[in-house]
């Protein structure tokens, strides 16, 4: 499947200025890997050394939150459109 | 973070963007603020200029104090679609630390991505401290501080664009 990845403005610059990405893939997850496999500068922004994605990264496939579809394993399909968004936390004193 | 490099980046932003900020950070006080930075960001220079600010509402819970979401992403990617069709950009967030230094945490750090202006506002007993602005190394190690020029309000010499 061709997923389109939209790649945030500060994250650009590791994608040689793509604003957008096409990935072949079949879940969220494997899109996600394919696009810091072609871009290998984008993998510590986006992936935590474990090999997961960071806590404050969050997929948008189509407008929906994986997190309430089946996170990573969210099936994606031709012409899908993922886009990444982070989340800001508190916590000042950890 | 080395205090003794003269900061290489900078983020500008009016008297009145930076007081609104300040005054939220105080509002919120004992509690963290957070806030959104729209507006451009000349790569060359890394010269970040702020256009508008977006105050997140406290989203707090009692129970809940830790790890807490103060912006959702639901309202990120809606910030980030109507900077799009403005032609400009999330440039950065903002947060206050009350009873902290305004210097980012690890936990910042954690969530921080590079090229994004991190401004800090440190709030001591109810009264602003100071206010310092960061960016993230592109290996994460640590954040650099970057300038933090203000200028009188640009609002009036806004009408073209
Ligand atoms: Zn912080």
């Amino acid at each position: 499947m061709s997923v389109q990845i939209q790649i945030p403005t500060p994250l650009r610059r590791f994608t040689g200025e793509q604003a957008e990405v096409v990935v072949e893939a079949s879940t969220v997850g494997e899109a996600m890997k394919a696009l810091v496999t072609d871009h290998q500068q984008l993998e510590p922004h986006l992936f935590s050394p474990e090999g997961t994605l960071r806590t404050f990264v969050n997929v948008f496939l189509n407008d929906e939150d994986v997190r309430y579809l089946e996170r990573e394993a969210t099936a994606v399909e031709d012409g899908d459109t993922l886009a990444i968004i982070p989340s800001i936390a508190g916590g000042v004193g950890q | 973070m080395d205090e003794t490099t003269p900061p290489s980046h900078s983020i500008s932003l009016t008297r009145e963007q930076l007081d609104a900020i300040r005054d939220h950070a105080t509002r919120t006080y004992p509690e963290e603020c957070c806030g959104i930075l729209i507006g451009q960001l000349d790569w060359a220079a890394s010269a970040a200029v702020v256009h508008r600010l977006i105050a997140a509402s406290n989203t707090r819970e009692d129970s809940a104090r830790h790890n807490r979401y103060l912006i959702e992403p639901e309202t990120i990617l809606a910030a980030q679609r109507d900077a799009d069709r403005e032609g400009r950009a999330i440039i950065g967030y903002y947060h206050s630390h009350p009873d902290h230094p305004s210097e980012p945490s690890d936990f910042d750090r954690e969530y921080a991505w590079p090229d994004l202006s991190y401004l800090i506002v440190s709030v001591r007993g109810g009264e602003v401290a100071d206010q310092r602005s960061w960016r993230l190394r592109d290996d994460r190690s640590a954040f650099d501080q970057e300038a933090i020029h203000t200028s009188p309000s640009r609002s009036q010499r806004e009408v073209v664009s």
